[in-house]
């Protein structure tokens, strides 16, 4: 009896001490992590990053990750007043249950903004609880109209869902009157289902010809022989695509499998295809897209961007680290404006920038050209760009 | 013609299945265990085909291969990857599965979730984890009734495969020693071993076939379906292993006949009834079988004994 | 007193100590949480923690009493979560007290997922064996893509529920007035809810499992369960009901499980049905296996363990869950062999009959 409770009490503390050290050695892990800033002593706003950085998602994550710890690491050079801490980026495998760990992991860490969560899933769950300890939250690009609403706190640099389906409805209707749509879209992710919703509110209203819609789910992601068939024979001559760009390469590649030849529509989701590892970029020809940022844009500044990515990381970064990248220069801007410093409270910061966040305007990677500005609901307006794919390049129809 | 196309979409889905069914049932029937690892090792028979021919790509072949130069590469990669499984998954079994002969089924089965997680995290770590998008190894499509009707090479190359696999594995356990002490094993482990045969050893093989089947598979599962990431393999190996009680676990040609019902069911419900619930639809027709045989449709039923 | 404990069987004394034992730790921890001393990190989990308790202890009762492999025990957990989840959204208006409405919410969970328990149940027990373990499988599956084309929301005109098949209908659908509440929005899961579970709340319903569990399992019904476990023909040859009892063990696992998600629903502001699916059972089911068999506060504490060691590995951030397979895969190994067990039975010599399963 009492070797069984002494068993039980010490595996009960030892499962604690796991926790404890866990805990501890966190900490020291935080000290040196951001180990190429160059921090000046206790005066750097700790920044905390969210993402899957394992699971199927964590190309996106990683890509945020790595871009932010860009930014800072350019603005610390700066040496400016305003120092950043990049916090180790803290992983959810975009699963809402893990993201909160990840959030509060983050927060023993002393972490004053967070620029997350990457994904909308995580972000549903995340977001409430920053809105209660009162931290500003700026997400690179969870786009669910449902992230900021009723959420003072949280400022989106991506385009919401709504946005996104409704202008993409409207280029639609312009360039293509006659078309015959036929829509592709994941019944499992808040962001294919959102573009959706709206883009079919807006073409009905339009009085748009809708012939087909399928779906697909995350277990079935890489199979579309069914859908693309019964598109076909629906008469379908534009294929709306409202995903991402991992399972649009595989409609691409199985659609020419068979033989089908509609005009393609992505949205933002799709960019990344054209540096998908192995795809037969001949298959992109032609595809038209929404995007904010393309990485073969010749402009200076994303130049730079791409260069430093592919020195330190390898590979193109996608839209996800453009938008992370532009979190960071947003959230030194506001901060400027704001002129708050890194000791007062995270509640004083998170008040202070939101209210400065609707007065500014940043020029960013993701804003082609053209500023981005904010609303006080947290919805940023900037403009999206049409272009189609030719030559293996973005070009403006 | 639409139902043609979409029953040969069933078909060429149901035999990748049904290759990755019979490792899964050849496994169970001699080792008694629910290799979960298996679909993993599927994913990295697709990774080592998609390297080798990335470096052939690159390296050997011009910027214009014939056919014949491609083909070749798409061989080897081929006989490269089974060669990997097949050391991967005797490696796997020695390492992780022969300590717990003795154990409880659960705890082989824990072990087994252990091995798949270990391989796709490390699939993760080693080749990134950004889908890499996979050249099919053979590319074109039949056109038959003036256009109406498309099967792709892959479809019918999967086909082929399935068939022939089939056969060989019939007759490699119906006529060869190795095949006869297969049997014997899965039959009484502890007479076979009475009778002089190596039970270690004839694991080893089953294992061995059945991860050079499982690369096989990935290949063509890859070919199919083009995205290749560490968690490819995953669900392919739920379904296969649904797909493997189903047509009776332990009996090849059930495994055969469930992988290709599973596929032409999955395709046949995503077409007619809707794409969300073609899961369901293909478990509750699981479901009804097996209450109708519990067994399996092939399956032997054993009486138990008192 | 002393001559009580001394006369009491040895399994009701180790039941005890199982008691003791979680009172205490939810002692300790609510102190530390008093004084500060837990981490957010940890206190964030300790909700999540008493669900996964709850799970693995009710899935126990089927795999390690019953002795019948189940893989689809999430399946439950979503139901109870997410009918758990309707019920306290409905019932905002009516239920201001957070607490009552939480208790509510379980225990409609818990009604919920026993019926669905009890409808899986009747086919699922005819099976034997790896048939039985994929028709569990495949009945989670099936949950799982149920809910993702469900459709919720409430009204003052009471529920709207609605399907959707084909993946055409949205919220609108539903014909929600003004002020109506919109509940679960199908693959996207209910967003928005009411965080009310707490961690004291999460301690009572361990206990409530517990008393429920063991109660059983000492029981004429407990006995005749593992009867059957132990040998189905002689168990039926002594004139065992074994539908009976099988499912007696099933419906009440299955509610538990349901009790369990109703909690874990209501301590996220957004839970979906893809979180409940075939590796989060198979998740349970490693603690269970790992915490052994049949032993109730061996999963207690391999739960606790298990669940918290993905988080106290974020320090090897890419390398975390490769970490986790290996650890996994070594105690399976270690935990099996034979020198081990020889030495572990030394340390701690097994009295008989203390675990239930030996």
């Amino acid at each position: 009896m009492k070797k069984k409770l002494l068993a039980l009490a010490l595996a009960l503390t030892m499962a604690l001490g796991l926790t404890a050290c866990g805990g501890g050695n966190d900490t020291s892990a935080a000290d040196d992590g951001g180990s190429d800033t160059t921090v000046s002593t206790g005066t750097a706003f700790k920044i905390g990053v969210i993402g899957p950085l394992t699971g199927g998602a964590a190309i996106y994550g990683t890509c945020v990750a790595n871009s932010a710890q860009i930014a800072v690491d350019e603005i610390n050079a700066l040496g400016g007043d305003i120092q950043f801490e990049l916090l180790p980026a803290a992983d959810d495998v975009n699963d809402a249950e893990t993201s909160v760990n990840a959030y509060n992991s983050l927060m023993d860490k002393g972490m004053q903004i967070l620029v997350g969560t990457v994904t909308t899933q995580p972000a549903l769950s995340v977001v409430p609880l920053t809105y209660d300890d009162r931290v500003f939250t700026l997400t690179p690009s969870a786009s669910g109209d449902d992230v900021i609403e009723n959420n003072d706190n949280v400022f989106q640099i991506c385009f919401t869902d709504s946005n996104q389906g409704s202008r993409s409805a409207q280029y639609i209707n312009e360039h293509f009157p006659d078309a015959k749509i036929g829509i592709i879209y994941k019944n499992d992710e808040q962001y294919s289902i959102g573009i959706r919703d709206n883009f079919k509110a807006e073409a009905d209203a339009r009085g748009m010809d809708i012939v087909y819609e399928g779906t697909f789910a995350e277990a079935n992601q890489t199979d579309f022989n069914v859908q693309l068939t019964a598109a076909q024979s629906a008469g379908a001559d534009l294929l709306f695509l409202p995903i991402y760009y991992t399972p649009a390469s595989a409609i691409l590649t199985q659609a020419n499998a068979l033989g089908y030849k509609p005009t393609f529509f992505g949205v933002d989701g799709m960019d990344g295809i054209l540096t998908a590892d192995n795809f037969d970029a001949s298959l992109a020809e032609g595809v038209y897209l929404l995007t904010p940022f393309s990485a073969d844009a010749e402009d200076e500044m994303t130049q730079n961007f791409v260069t430093k990515y592919q020195e330190a990381y390898g590979g193109t970064p996608n839209q996800f680290g453009a938008d992370a990248y532009d979190a960071i220069y947003t959230l030194y801007q506001a901060i400027q404006a704001a002129g708050v410093t890194a000791d007062m409270a995270t509640e004083d910061i998170c008040d202070a920038l939101i209210e400065v966040m609707p007065t500014i305007s940043v020029t960013g990677l993701t804003s082609a050209g053209s500023e981005m500005t904010w609303d006080a609901n947290g919805a940023v307006s900037k403009d999206p760009t049409a272009v189609i794919i030719e030559n293996g390049t973005y070009v403006t129809p | 013609m639409e139902f043609l196309s979409y029953l040969i979409t069933g078909i060429s889905l149901g035999s990748i299945y049904a290759i990755i069914a019979l490792g899964y049932t050849m496994v169970y029937g001699i080792a008694k265990m629910l290799n979960f690892a298996h679909g993993d090792v599927i994913m990295v028979g697709a990774y080592v085909s998609f390297y080798v021919t990335m470096f052939a790509g690159s390296n050997l072949l011009g910027d214009d291969p014939s056919t014949l130069a491609s083909g070749i590469v798409a061989l080897v990669s081929v006989l490269l990857a089974m060669a990997v499984c097949t050391v991967l998954g005797v490696v796997i079994e020695g390492l992780a599965y022969r300590p717990l002969r003795q154990a409880g089924s659960l705890a082989v089965l824990i072990t087994a979730i252990g091995v798949s997680y270990f391989l796709q995290n490390a699939a993760q770590l080693l080749f990134g984890a950004n889908p890499k998008n996979f050249t099919p190894i053979v590319s074109g499509q039949l056109t038959l009734f003036g256009g109406q009707l498309r099967i792709s090479y892959v479809a019918l190359l999967t086909i082929a495969a399935c068939v022939v696999i089939m056969l060989g594995l019939t007759t490699f356990t119906g006529k060869s020693r190795m095949g006869k002490a297969m049997r014997a094993c899965s039959e009484d482990r502890g007479a076979a071993q009475l009778m002089g045969i190596n039970v270690n050893a004839t694991i080893s093989m089953t294992f061995a076939i059945g991860s050079a089947l499982a690369a096989v598979a990935g290949v063509l599962l890859c070919s199919y379906s083009p995205v290749l990431q560490p968690t490819t393999g995953s669900m392919p190996g739920i379904k296969a292993f649904t797909a493997a009680v189903f047509g009776g676990i332990g009996s090849i040609p059930g495994a055969f006949l469930g992988g290709l019902l599973l596929g032409i069911i999955e395709a046949l419900a995503q077409a007619y009834i809707s794409t969300q619930l073609s899961n369901t639809i293909l478990f509750a027709v699981l479901i009804v079988v097996l209450l109708v045989k519990p067994s399996g449709l092939l399956g032997k039923y054993v009486p138990e004994k008192v | 007193m002393k001559s009580y404990f001394k006369n009491m069987k040895t399994i009701t004394k180790a039941d005890y100590a199982t008691y003791l034992g979680v009172i205490l730790a939810f002692i300790v921890v609510s102190i530390c949480q008093s004084q500060g001393l837990v981490s957010r990190s940890l206190g964030g989990m300790l909700v999540p923690i008493c669900c996964y308790v709850c799970m693995s202890v009710s899935l126990n009762l089927t795999v390690g009493v019953l002795g019948e492999l189940s893989l689809g025990h999430a399946g439950f957990m979503s139901v109870g979560a997410f009918s758990g989840i309707i019920t306290a959204m409905s019932l905002q208006s009516a239920v201001p007290n957070d607490l009552v409405r939480m208790v509510i919410a379980l225990v409609a969970g818990a009604f919920f997922a026993a019926i669905v328990g009890f409808i899986v149940g009747i086919p699922v027990l005819r099976l034997r064996g790896d048939y039985l373990a994929i028709v569990t499988l495949a009945f989670g599956e099936i949950i799982k893509d149920l809910i993702n084309c469900l459709l919720v929301g409430w009204d003052e005109n009471g529920l709207h529920i609605a399907l959707n098949v084909d993946g055409t209908k949205s919220m609108s659908s539903l014909g929600l007035s003004e002020n109506g509440i919109e509940i679960i929005k199908g693959a996207q899961g209910a967003t928005g809810n009411a965080r009310i579970a707490t961690f004291t709340m999460g301690f009572v319903l361990i206990m409530i499992t517990l008393v429920v569990v063991l109660n059983l399992v000492r029981s004429r019904t407990g006995r005749a369960v593992m009867a059957i476990r132990d040998n189905r023909i002689a168990a039926e040859s002594v004139g065992i009901n074994v539908t009976k009892y099988k499912l007696i063990a099933f419906v009440t696992s299955a509610s538990l499980a349901g009790a369990a998600g109703a909690l874990f629903g209501l301590n996220y502001s957004n839970v979906t049905a893809a979180q409940f699916d075939f590796n989060t059972s198979i998740l349970v089911l490693v603690y269970v296996v790992l915490g052994g068999l049949g032993s109730i506060w061996g999963s207690i504490i391999a739960t606790v363990v298990l669940y918290v060691l993905p988080e106290a590995l974020r320090q090897f951030s890419d390398y975390r869950m490769l970490v986790y397979a290996i650890v996994l895969i070594l105690v399976m190994l270690a935990t099996n062999n034979p020198q081990v067990r020889a030495l572990i039975s030394r340390i701690i010599p097994r009295r008989k009959g203390a675990a239930i399963d030996e």
